[in-house]
């Protein structure tokens, strides 16, 4: 990420294995994350059913409403896919419509979470409450957190573009943010799954 | 590095040049890097030294009243934390920044920047650390922090533990980000030629340590955050009361923790991999062999950590099944050992300082292992637990092993780096110091554990027959501080006057040898191409040097050709190197303000600790986060010029 010019400036090095230094270092970054997320996930399962007071996930869950924003959110991954590949075409135009797609499709997953997380503490759920509470609202935010990072570094990618600096030759500085976006989106599935499908 | 700067001036008048300090602030230079954090880490071992010679003339007499109990428990937890995190560490990382792009062929990291970043996050994160002293007292729950010793209702007597907590998030920022930086390094940037069973032993213990860091330091990170949760925003993740069970503290640090232990050996061990065929003038003894054990250390300390947990109650299967895993990565450990002795056996052997404190490495870190495997076994582990012959194990093991490579490294890399070499003779005083020192202090502390004294008391009453063994130590605590003073003056005096050194001192094997001391900025004016193992060596005496301990002088370097092309290289012309760069420095101090403002808001407005920072967010984590995000959008921004290879 260090060298991952956001600008159209970034020499092409020659590598021993053929893959572009800042590829290689977004998936080291990408396997890092994995085991900071096992570790709240962890956290999350070791701690399930193991509130002393309410309220309880089964109390607190709209699993529907839920549903509909992880929907969003995975369909994110789409427009990003589409992003890319207009790029990799030299389709700069197409590009910053998927962008901002993406982008806004991220936002929406984020201001559901926002109203989520109000309704959540509406009633009576908070970092404090009880161990559902601290677990949840620390697993999940962290998990928003990086979504709201993946969406600044999108608009970022889009505002760039506008400068001209984001051509068909650096197409890979998109392609990184896509694996993160990619990535953030993998591991809500698996927070979904595992936090609000799992019967409790 | 002023050349660097001519040579590419003659292709860019109008690049960047920092004189003095500057081009030390703003430098992205992987050797200036590790320069900066080899002598940062040298201080932090110093302080780290100051408070173990505290808490040694505490313990020097039954009764002791240097420091008062809190003092004591200050003293206790910073030294650990400090020694660990502050000094052998970024030691380590000194010789990864040094030594790894030289031994590959390289002629930078794959990220200078983020490089630099790395090394300015270490030094704020060690300085906010430290700053704790300050500011109402330092950590004091010891270097593990257990859950709930670290819980405001157990800890609200100063802002100690959150000094910890953030100082530890933001060094795991550090580690992280060089360890993402020399794995990609070692895999993508090496020379044609060098493929991975032809690496150096240290650069391979370097890429196996980056995957530990990068595995290892999100874990550590989330209970950190956990821990910061629950004294800042009264979460429950530690809280019995809630339901919660401290001891997933425990869990998720020694998972990180054990690992850690392997973070801080594997570089040492990869040092006197490179040392001993050196000082012995033979090929490393099984070589394939040594790199394989070093990968399968590194697997299997993700299957040791409840062996720190025995007396936790984790029940006899568990303790029986850690028991066995703690024993098998003995295995890995001891081939390594023999596979050394077997390369000194037949050599021609150099005594030289390097050696002697390599040797000294073998000696003292098997004592440190045989201890190991006794505390292996749940039934000896209960009666050892928390007594201070866990203190004589780990310090044979961090201090015989880890300090005595990490000091063969110092002595088998200086020249290298400043061209002159450490006194010899000066050295071998400073090693035989060492190595009495060390003995005198930590043998005895096995009998003390065994008579039963627990660690981490302030002092002890008369007759326990304890005083002698704690004077003893206290003694030699004081015979290492005094080979600290003559390495010390050595490295000053021999900074200014040692013996030129040439760019090949001890007859090396491997790249970094082939050329200058001190290495040109671009390091390699032509980018060797490697045939060989030990490809210096060869390229020396030819293949008949293999496994003979007999040398075959040849003409050095190739044919004409060769001596031409680096003649018409010979100032690094046409060589572009990466700019310098203020971005990483101000993006390091912009995280370092924003994670401390989380405390420093409260401190500034004299609330108590453990006091839900106000919201919205604390001002001063916000003046960070404005400087962070500069940082990152220039540095993203920057244009990148002159790449190197």
């Amino acid at each position: 990420m260090a060298e991952a010019s956001l600008g159209g400036h970034a020499a092409a090095v020659e590598t021993t294995t053929g893959l572009d230094h800042r590829k290689m270092v977004m998936w080291a970054f990408l396997g890092s994350e994995c085991l900071f997320f096992g570790s709240l996930i962890s956290t999350y399962l070791v701690y399930r059913n193991r509130s002393l007071t309410g309220p309880f996930p089964q109390d607190t869950f709209d699993i529907p409403y839920t549903s509909v924003s992880s929907f969003v959110l995975l369909m994110s991954s789409l427009t990003m896919v589409l992003a890319l590949a207009a790029i990799q075409r030299g389709n700069v135009r197409g590009m910053r419509t998927w962008l901002v797609a993406t982008g806004l499709l991220g936002s929406v997953f984020l201001g559901g979470q926002v109203y989520e997380f109000t309704t959540f503490i509406a009633h009576g759920l908070s970092l404090s409450r009880n161990l559902f509470g601290t677990t949840f609202f620390v697993l999940t935010g962290f998990h928003g957190a990086h979504v709201t990072v993946g969406v600044v570094i999108l608009f970022s990618l889009f505002l760039n573009s506008l400068r001209g600096k984001l051509t068909r030759e650096n197409s890979l500085v998109v392609e990184l943010a896509g694996l993160y976006w990619h990535f953030v989106d993998v591991v809500w599935v698996v927070i979904f799954t595992v936090v609000y499908l799992l019967p409790y | 590095m002023a050349t660097a700067e001519h040579a590419a001036t003659t292709h860019q008048p109008d690049r960047r040049r920092y004189e003095g300090i500057w081009s030390w602030i703003f430098t992205v230079d992987h050797k200036k890097i590790g320069v900066m954090y080899g002598v940062t880490a040298v201080c932090f071992f110093l302080i780290g030294g100051i408070e173990a010679l505290l808490i040694r003339s505490q313990l020097m007499f039954p009764n002791g009243k240097v420091v008062s109990p809190d003092q004591f428990n200050e003293l206790f937890t910073m030294h650990g934390t400090t020694m660990i995190f502050l000094a052998l560490m970024p030691l380590s990382v000194a010789f990864f920044n040094i030594v790894v792009p030289l031994q590959i062929g390289a002629r930078d990291v794959a990220f200078p920047r983020l490089n630099a970043f790395s090394y300015w996050v270490y030094l704020f994160g060690g300085l906010l650390l430290n700053a704790s002293y300050l500011f109402g007292g330092a950590p004091n729950a010891g270097w593990f922090g257990y859950a709930n010793l670290t819980e405001v209702p157990y800890n609200h007597s100063s802002y100690g533990i959150d000094f910890w907590i953030l100082g530890l998030q933001i060094l795991g920022v550090s580690s992280m980000a060089g360890a993402f930086n020399f794995l990609v390094t070692i895999i993508n940037a090496r020379a044609p030629g060098m493929t991975f069973m032809r690496m150096p032993l240290f650069t391979w213990m370097t890429l196996v340590t980056s995957f530990l860091l990068i595995l290892a330091f999100p874990v550590i990170t989330v209970a950190l955050v956990e821990l910061m949760f629950d004294r800042l925003f009264a979460t429950n993740f530690f809280n019995p009361a809630a339901g919660a069970e401290p001891i997933l503290w425990q869990h998720l640090f020694w998972l990180f923790g054990h690992p850690e232990v392997y973070i801080l050996i594997l570089p040492a061990m990869g040092i006197i991999s490179d040392v001993l065929p050196t000082f012995a003038r033979k090929p490393l003894f099984g070589y394939p062999v040594v790199a394989y054990s070093g990968v399968a250390i590194a697997f299997m300390s993700w299957g040791v950590w409840a062996h720190h947990m025995f007396s936790a109650g984790l029940g006899p299967v568990a303790n029986a099944v850690f028991s066995v895993t703690t024993m098998l990565i003995a295995v890995p450990t001891g081939i390594k050992i023999f596979n050394w002795i077997g390369t000194l056996w037949g050599g021609s052997i150099n005594f030289k300082t390097p050696l002697l404190f390599a040797l000294g490495f073998i000696a003292m870190f098997t004592i440190g292992g045989l201890s190991g495997v006794m505390l292996a076994s749940p039934p000896a582990d209960w009666l050892e637990n928390d007594t201070y012959f866990v203190v004589a194990h780990i310090h044979y093991v961090l201090f015989g092993g880890t300090i005595f490579g990490l000091f063969a490294g110092i002595y088998y890399w200086f020249p290298k780096v400043t061209g002159r070499l450490l006194d010899e003779r000066l050295g071998q005083i400073h090693f035989w110091l060492m190595l009495i020192g060390m003995n005198v202090t930590f043998a005895g502390m096995h009998v003390l554990g065994m008579e039963g004294m627990p660690r981490r008391i302030a002092t002890y009453p008369p007759g326990m027959g304890w005083d002698t063994w704690n004077f003893i130590a206290t003694i030699g605590a004081f015979t290492i501080a005094v080979g600290m003073l003559v390495f010390i003056y050595n490295f000053f005096a021999s900074v200014r006057h040692g013996q030129v050194a040439g760019p090949d001192p001890w007859d090396g094997r491997t790249l970094e040898w082939s050329i200058p001391s001190p290495p040109p900025p671009y390091n390699f004016a032509r980018i060797p191409i490697v045939r060989a193992r030990d490809p210096f060596w060869v390229q020396k005496y030819g293949d008949a040097g293999h496994g003979h301990g007999r040398v075959v002088p040849m003409p050095v370097a190739g044919g004409a050709h060769d001596a031409e092309e680096a003649r018409a290289d010979e100032h690094g012309e046409g060589i572009h190197m990466p700019d310098p760069s203020y971005y990483p420095i101000v993006a390091a101090l912009g995280l370092a303000v924003m994670l401390a403002g989380v405390i420093l808001t409260n401190l500034i407005l004299g609330n108590p600790p453990g006091t839900q920072p106000a919201w919205p967010p604390s001002w001063v984590a916000f003046v960070g986060l404005v400087v962070f995000l500069y940082g990152i959008y220039g540095w993203a921004l920057e244009p990148v010029s002159g790449h190197s290879s």
